[in-house]
């Protein structure tokens, strides 16, 4: 509604709401801003200075102590995420296709029990799961992981999919299906073209989620197949003689680092897809 | 899609035409009712049993509710829930909403404000926990800067305060969330229909009126959605309280999944455990059924 | 190696994973789980792992760090209900017949004879590794808890001459270094320290009698009777020595704050000792341990041991047995109990070692177990789950935790409220 309200004159209204813009940025900053800061100091520079104070000499040796211990946890969450979101992203996709435009009896009803799955509190279903991985010999690799997080990340992926066709016009559909054409061919040919937007939005929050899991992580992969975040709750929560923040804080950068990254330069993709449907109730 | 099939004559390409919808949906509808609803079912029939280090199947009935009950640690978990997620979700909103509203005046560099409002969502709570626990220090974060900015008085010691400490987790998640939410509806807000707020304009309603009386109300469906997703970052706040302050002091910020955690795995307790996870789904059910009742309902409308 | 050529070899290993999983099989590996994860832990563990590498077999760690062990209990629960337990695990005490009773461990009693372990251990320690009779797991070390750790310098400046005996002369010492301006009592508030502090307060105020009423017993008249309220109100007390923002805060970072001269004492197991020799200090001259006042005689012990598991059908090959029995036989050796406990802080586990390569703390400490193990001294610590369930550790604690960190808190009524807790978690 923004281009309905005239030309902004730089009234005292206007400077009232960039300041407040801006002061709220600034918070929002701050954390990050501490945590690169005490990343580069070296101990003693974080003991007498202060959480803003600039880094007396700039030391790379909190990055690299860091590197050392959690970057070769890096790579398995690597191998853990990229296809887990692949393969939630296309079982959620053709779920949401199906909840919206080849409704059947009954499919409603499992739209509803799936919902329900986004609000489970994982730790009600840790042992049978944990038992089931097991059974299928897939404990402790990254395989189990990649399984564990398409199962339960399917109630988010189907959520934003069928919200997402929901809104496209059934009559659409209709027309193809009048001209014969089938369930897969419709899918391909008229859906997934349009589904660009919500496929962003969806990849992005899988990312964002199956990356910073700590608790599957924890039961299902510990030792040799552990993600990073792991791997940092292992160094952060385990300290040797004097606590080492600055080595502390470059491994949380190093085990962010990807997702920020995603929602810097993915970010307006994100809330395009959020604009076109994602968030229509 | 009934009325379609019945139009056509029935070939095998049609009857898989009209089976493959249910076997494109059936793994995922395995895939529910055994990972979601059998194991939920398997952890309610644990929580009738004696169950202390390992799954038992000895039946002893409600005793393990009424040890819950008894239990005083449950009931501040309880209750650091309704003031944690309370707090959480009203303030994320209402700080979501009056971001959202002020960038939506045309502002410039938009798109590199947004990005810092939403980064910290893209963060996990182990890092947000992480980050926040060494600024809240009392002696060394933000409690000693202030003091070394000269404002000699400043005490900040609510991490290590019995009473506080619940307002330290909301800051946290609020910092994280909050930027998410403003996302929402800025989106939501992109999508309001021009014609109504122009004919408001023309009325001479002012700009805050138009804001609370119009467009916010349109915004009902953003309301929920975001309430929904609040909600399900509280329930699941595990994280953040592990790595923020491990339930402490004491057992003054702890959360029932904290709880369940705990009594379940580091106790040996699976019974108390499986009763306080079907007491979090009891309270969760008693606020998503009526949503999700009426968002099924409407959606049949459309 | 710089961190481009670093990441290659990571892609390159990690390609290689299938073969050399392959080779593991024909050797023999094991897998242990445990929680030793800080610096002198961590190089002790090494010492293991080399020690098995070096006898022609492959160990696999899996390391997990958090909550004490916590994390890791929860990992070896999930691997156990699925069907896929580790060849050796870090549990203690009565955790091990809990874990026996599952039948889930095996037993070492080829091990154990051939090298004579009943005569090597004290009774009472290889009772604790014994599950029906036979040995399952392997004990590594002997932590006491009951010490009190000075840094005689900060003693010197707040004017105390010597190390307090009894609560009388703890309490004027912290007097003196408030006075002096240094925190008097170093701690964490974090609920094993409470209890540690807790546990060593009953022994001290209702000696080795009533410790074992208390905590072995769990004795209802003993935990609401007169003397454990006069031990609440004495943690009040200590607790008034320790500074406001303890919350949370590690074992180790309080022992730094003693380390650096800004507080006088902390009550800690042996374990703080590595602290200390991490930042060269000596002791017996650069720091002091002593028993906790009142509590001379006594010896509240922490043990540490590898339990073995049965192999799941998949990895019961004899190559995986043998490895798994040469993890429990390198563990008892001289060799590797002389670094680990160096390492630890802790003594060996066995009688006849040489202990003039310990320092002081260490030779007292092994000199203090003979003697309590003669006289029938020696006591299981409750905060490090070496003497009830976790279930009543875990009331206990509860109870200790909130005491400490309510101002408010009534000595009365706390011994009431932690029996009930007991009660519901039996």
């Amino acid at each position: 509604m923004s281009n309905q309200l005239g030309k902004p004159a730089l009234s005292l209204s206007r400077v009232a709401i960039y300041a407040t813009l801006l002061l709220a940025a600034a918070v929002y900053l701050i954390p990050l801003v501490v945590m690169l800061l005490t990343s580069f100091k070296s101990p003693e520079d974080i003991r007498t200075g202060n959480l803003l104070s600039w880094p007396q000499v700039i030391d790379g040796i909190g990055w690299i102590k860091a590197w050392d211990t959690v970057g070769g946890y890096f790579w398995n969450s690597v191998k853990i995420t990229v296809p887990a979101v692949l393969i939630s992203t296309f079982i959620g996709a053709m779920n949401g296709y199906v909840l919206s435009m080849w409704r059947f009896r009954g499919s409603q009803l499992f739209f509803g029990l799936l919902l329900f799955g986004c609000f489970l509190p994982f730790q009600t279903v840790l042992l049978p799961a944990s038992f089931t991985v097991g059974k299928l010999g897939l404990a402790n690799t990254t395989t189990g992981l990649v399984l564990v997080h398409v199962v339960y990340g399917l109630a988010f992926t189907t959520l934003f999919f069928r919200n997402y066709y929901v809104s496209i016009p059934d009559a659409l559909v209709k027309a193809a299906r009048l001209d014969g054409a089938g369930f897969f061919t419709i899918f391909g040919r008229i859906l997934l073209p349009m589904s660009v937007p919500i496929i962003m939005v969806c990849l992005i929050w899988q990312f964002t989620q199956i990356w910073n899991d700590f608790l599957f992580g924890v039961v299902f992969a510990s030792g040799d197949a552990q993600p990073i975040t792991v791997a940092l709750n292992n160094l952060v929560n385990t300290s040797t003689g004097a606590k080492e923040y600055n080595v502390d804080m470059a491994a949380a950068m190093i085990a962010g680092l990807p997702t920020l990254l995603v929602y810097i330069f993915a970010g307006k993709y994100f809330l395009r897809g959020l604009t076109s449907g994602a968030v229509k109730g | 899609m009934s009325s379609v099939a019945v139009m056509r004559k029935t070939s095998p390409f049609d009857a898989l035409q009209r089976w493959l919808p249910k076997l494109v949906l059936a793994p995922s509808m395995l895939i529910v009712l055994v990972g979601f609803y059998g194991y939920i079912i398997w952890t309610f029939i644990l929580s009738f049993t004696n169950s202390s280090f390992m799954p038992s199947y000895k039946w002893v009935g409600l005793q393990q509710y009424i040890r819950l009950l008894d239990n005083d640690r449950w009931w501040v978990a309880s209750k650091n829930l309704a003031v944690f997620g309370g707090m959480f979700i009203g303030i994320s909103l209402v700080l979501g909403v009056f971001l959202a509203v002020l960038l939506d005046q045309r502002i410039r560099k938009e798109g590199f404000i947004r990005t810092i409002y939403l980064y910290p969502m893209a963060l996990s709570m182990i890092v947000t926990g992480t980050a926040w626990k060494w600024l809240l220090n009392p002696g060394l974060g933000l409690d000693k800067m202030m003091r070394d900015w000269g404002w000699e008085g400043f005490r900040l010691d609510w991490l290590v305060d019995q009473d506080r400490v619940v307002y330290c987790l909301v800051i946290a998640a609020v910092w994280q969330a909050s930027g998410f939410v403003m996302a929402m509806f800025l989106a939501g807000l992109r999508g309001v229909d021009q014609s109504i707020i122009r004919a408001a304009q023309v009325d001479g309603a002012s700009l805050p009126t138009i804001y609370l009386r119009i467009v916010l109300p349109s915004l009902r469906p953003v309301f929920f959605s975001a309430f929904m997703i609040l909600a399900h970052i509280a329930i699941k706040s595990f994280d953040l309280v592990a790595a923020m302050t491990a339930g402490g002091p004491g057992y003054s910020s702890d959360l029932p999944a904290m709880f369940m955690y705990s009594f379940t795995f580091s106790r040996g307790q699976m019974g108390i455990g499986s009763a306080s996870a079907m007491m979090m789904l009891g309270a969760i059910l008693a606020i998503l059924v009526p949503y999700l009742y009426s968002e099924l309902r409407g959606k049949r409308h459309e | 190696m710089n961190a481009i050529t670093r990441l290659a070899t990571v892609i390159s290993l990690a390609s290689l994973f299938p073969f050399s999983a392959l080779a593991a099989d024909a050797k023999g590996t094991v897998e242990v789980v445990h929680w030793w994860t800080s610096g002198g832990e961590a190089k002790a563990v090494k010492v293991l792992e080399n020690l098995v590498e070096k006898d022609g077999y492959e160990w696999k760690d899996s390391a997990v760090a958090g909550g004490g062990g916590a994390a890791a209990m929860t990992v070896l629960k999930t691997r156990a209900v699925s069907g896929n337990p580790p060849s050796a695990a870090q549990i203690k005490g009565p955790d091990l017949q809990e874990w026996g009773a599952l039948g889930l461990l095996t037993n070492l009693d080829e091990v154990s004879s051939q090298n004579n372990w009943d005569k090597l251990l004290s009774k009472t320690v290889s009772d604790t590794m014994k599950y029906d009779g036979h040995y399952v797991a392997v004990p590594v070390n002997i932590h006491r808890v009951n010490w009190l750790w000075i840094n005689p310098e900060v003693f010197k400046k707040a004017g105390i001459d010597k190390a307090p005996t009894t609560l009388e002369e703890f309490y004027a010492a912290g007097d003196k270094l408030r006075a002096a301006g240094f925190i008097p009592l170093a701690h964490g508030g974090q609920p094993w320290q409470d209890s540690t502090v807790f546990e060593n307060l009953v022994l001290s105020i209702m000696g080795a009698d009533g410790y074992k009423k208390a905590f072995i017993d769990l004795d209802e008249k003993t935990l609401t009777g007169e003397k454990m309220v006069e031990v609440f109100t004495a943690l009040k007390k200590v607790g008034g020595y320790m500074d406001e923002n303890r919350a949370g805060r590690d074992w180790n970072i309080a022992a730094a704050e003693v380390i650096n001269g800004k507080a006088g004492m902390q009550i800690m197991g042996d374990w703080a000792k590595s602290e200390w020799t991490a930042a060269d200090k000596v002791a017996g001259k650069d720091y002091q341990c002593v028993p906790f006042p009142g509590t001379q005689g006594s010896y509240t012990y922490n043990i540490d041991s590898l339990a073995m598991f049965k192999l799941s059908a998949k990895n019961n090959t004899p190559g995986n047995i043998a490895a798994q029995n040469d993890v429990a036989k390198i563990a008892l050796e001289p060799e590797f109990q002389y670094v680990f406990n160096q390492n630890k802080g802790s003594i060996p586990v066995r009688n006849d070692l040489d202990m003039s390569k310990f320092d002081a703390c260490g030779q007292a400490s092994a000199k203090d177990f003979a003697e309590a193990d003669k006289n029938a001294k020696l006591e299981p610590s409750m905060a490090h789950n070496m003497a009830t369930s976790l279930a009543v550790q875990g009331a206990i604690f509860d109870v200790v935790t909130n005491f400490m960190s309510d101002k408010n808190a009534d000595p009365a009524k706390a011994g009431k409220q932690m029996s009930s807790a007991i009660k519901a978690a039996r």
